[in-house]
């Protein structure tokens, strides 16, 4: 799932401050399963901010709204017939969400609760770690299925450097060596001699290199 | 012979080669990397310059191999992956062959996380190995790695480092067969104490004929003090330093300790000697390069082969 | 002169923390009427926005009592309140309302002695805290002590 978590208090107190009527809106996709911006949250949040408004001696006017997801057209119009009750939007969907509500609902300013981290899978309950940069290539049929593109710090395709120490990161000992981890799998798959097949130089176009992307299914978009 | 770097001509001639190291200064300084590179003329057969060393800023590589090449020595370009793309590694090579500097080294870089600047980007547009491939097809085929003609492609000797202490150990003579299919001619160690592990590292080499396909020079650097030898043991990653090294550092009075550091350096080299498939040896003696010259001749090292 | 009043809401677990307070009753000790205790089947059964609505609706302070480490009747409600605490804690920090007014306390059910004690520890620190001014009730001028 895509990860976040959400900002400092301080920071979205300053983004909604002059503002008197707020929409905060939620998302039940990846920003509920990593407990940042679903239902639950957006109450917390809402709590929080009207307690801290209430300090300062005035009341907001919050509505909380927790959309099926931020990032299509057909949910974010459900927000159309209450819109005109807010007079700025706080998303607490991932960056996607956040824009797509700037990009429906034009008249409104819109911030984001959260800082949008990585994609991501749950390593345990309430833990949640990096595994994938959307390369757009997808290496991980030669790698025994552990990316070194999202997991190497160095991003090497032919690892380990010499910095490797007990299965660890020379940045930290709480990061895996991803290619300790990927040398481990493909000894387990019986795959050891594919060790020394030389990866040519990635090819970034089909990243972030090559400008923003998009993918258009023919046989899907009118 | 592939190139006209002295470095190749001394291993080509069955001598022992002796490398060293100066890094450069932090700040518009010429003066520091001519100083230091001054101290080791007639000692070493190249001169490393690093490529700011553990992501601290330094002036370029490039720029001081410039000015040790203007002073008649032979200097040993390194570049690290961390801090350019593709195109600005080609382009920076191409300058310094501009500069009759023909050895080089292709490493990864320590991570900008133990640097000055840890806010920056690491690029990795490709890395240590693609990297000795790319350098590799710019000298013998003459193209650049997009495909193009190189005019007056650049003959440069290539070197790349190896980790014998590294984990995991199973895989460095593996990772060492990749650097030399890659395009490795000459391979510098990392600093060498634990002289039993190098010697089963080298075991695996010579059994895969890996000795005669990269020429290996040793890696050695004299301890300054208990102190030091405490702070690579524990501080250092890839690094291996046995107990008995920093109880012999320890049991010398502190005067003395830097003495027996040397000493120590220079009873490596000559065990080093004795293992085969050694075809040299690449001397750090990081802001200690007024002592270099003492090593290689206590190590039976000098006059360098005039080749 | 009108000495403030303190509003506490206690979230007692049923199992240790309300009996220890029925045990404080039967042996005739008492504690402060401040204290307005809310039963839950676990001190784990309270999340973040129980509290954070607790001090909404105005309460000065708040606190959530369960068993003694190690003895939560189901197994590790008391482990899930503390780290939910911690965690609102900070929130409270961040918006500029002192940590102080919240608070994570364990006993056993037959303590209804140190139920008391808390009880008067925690009154007697939110006094010194003073009002929470979060509260409607406080911007509108009138805070007053809310059920």
């Amino acid at each position: 799932m895509i990860t976040a978590e959400r900002k400092p208090l301080e920071e979205i107190i300053e983004f909604v401050k002059p503002f008197r009527r707020l929409l905060l809106v939620g998302c039940n996709e990846c920003v509920t399963v990593c407990a940042a911006g679903g239902r639950k949250e957006v109450g917390l949040l809402a709590s929080a901010l009207q307690l801290k408004f209430m300090k300062q001696g005035h009341a907001i006017d919050i509505k909380e709204m927790t959309l099926e997801r931020q990032c299509d057209p057909e949910y974010v119009e459900e927000l159309a017939p209450i819109i005109d009750q807010a007079d700025a939007i706080l998303s607490m969907a991932c960056g996607c969400g956040v824009q797509e509500m700037a990009r429906r609902y034009k008249n409104l300013p819109v911030f984001p609760a959260l800082n949008t981290k990585f994609m991501g899978a749950s390593e345990r309950q309430g833990v949640w770690a990096e595994r994938c940069q959307g390369c757009g290539d997808c290496l991980l049929g030669l790698t025994g299925g552990i990316c070194p593109i999202a997991r190497c710090s160095k991003r090497l395709l032919n690892g380990p450097c010499g910095g490797s120490t007990n299965g660890k990161c020379e940045i930290s000992p709480d990061v895996d060596c991803v290619w300790q981890l990927i040398w481990d799998r493909l000894k387990s798959l019986g795959l050891e001699s594919r060790y020394e097949d030389i990866m040519p130089a990635k090819n970034w176009q089909t990243s972030r290199g090559g400008g923003p992307r998009k993918i258009i299914r023919e046989d899907l978009a009118e | 012979m592939k190139t006209e770097s002295v470095l190749e001509k001394v291993l080509a001639s069955g001598n022992l080669a002796v490398t060293s190291e100066c890094g450069p200064p932090r700040g518009a300084v010429p003066e520091k990397i001519k100083e230091k590179a001054e101290m080791l003329r007639g000692y070493v057969d190249g001169v490393n310059v690093t490529d700011n060393q553990t992501a601290m800023v330094r002036m370029s590589s490039l720029a001081a191999c410039i000015f040790i090449r203007q002073m008649g020595l032979h200097p040993i370009l390194q570049v690290v992956t961390r801090d350019r793309n593709r195109l600005a590694m080609q382009s920076d090579i191409l300058g310094a062959y501009s500069h009759e500097i023909d050895t080089m080294l292709c490493l990864s870089g320590d991570h900008p996380h133990f640097g000055d600047h840890p806010e920056a980007i690491n690029v990795h547009d490709i890395d240590s190995i693609q990297f000795l491939q790319m350098v590799k097809t710019m000298r013998d085929e003459g193209k650049f790695q997009g495909g193009a003609d190189i005019q007056n492609p650049p003959k440069m000797f290539i070197g790349a480092a190896a980790n014998p202490f590294a984990d995991p150990f199973e895989l460095r003579v593996a990772r060492l067969a990749k650097k030399a299919k890659a395009g490795a001619d000459f391979i510098q160690t990392q600093c060498i104490y634990n002289l039993d592990k190098f010697e089963q590292w080298m075991q695996g080499v010579r059994d895969r004929g890996l000795h005669e396909k990269v020429a290996i020079l040793a890696g050695v650097t004299p301890m300054k003090s208990a102190g030091m030898a405490r702070y690579m043991k524990n501080k250092v990653p890839g690094m291996d330093v046995p107990d008995d090294i920093v109880e012999r550092m320890a049991g010398v009075p502190k005067e003395k300790q830097a003495d027996e550091g040397i000493q120590i350096c220079i009873e490596t080299i000559e065990r080093l000697k004795e293992v085969k498939g050694v075809s040299g040896f690449h001397i750090m003696a990081i802001e200690w390069e007024q002592r270099v010259p003492e090593i290689v001749e206590r190590a039976g090292l000098y006059p360098r082969p005039e080749v | 002169m009108n000495q403030f009043e303190p509003v506490i809401v206690a979230f007692c677990c049923h199992y240790c923390a309300y009996t220890a307070a029925d045990m404080a009753g039967s042996q005739r000790l008492s504690y402060p009427p401040n204290v307005k205790i809310v039963r839950v089947p676990c001190s784990g059964k309270v999340d973040a926005i129980h509290i954070l609505k607790a001090f909404e609706k105005g309460a000065d302070g708040v606190y959530v009592a369960g068993c003694l480490e190690g003895d939560c009747h189901f197994k590790n409600g008391n482990t899930k309140a503390s780290r939910r605490v911690a965690y609102v804690k900070k929130m409270l920090e961040e918006i500029g309302i002192d940590a102080g007014r919240l608070e994570m306390f364990y006993m056993s059910a037959g303590m209804g002695e140190r139920f008391s004690q808390v009880a008067r520890d925690m009154t007697q620190r939110i006094r010194e805290l003073g009002p929470n001014l979060t509260t409607k009730a406080a911007v509108e001028g009138t805070h007053k002590a809310v059920a």
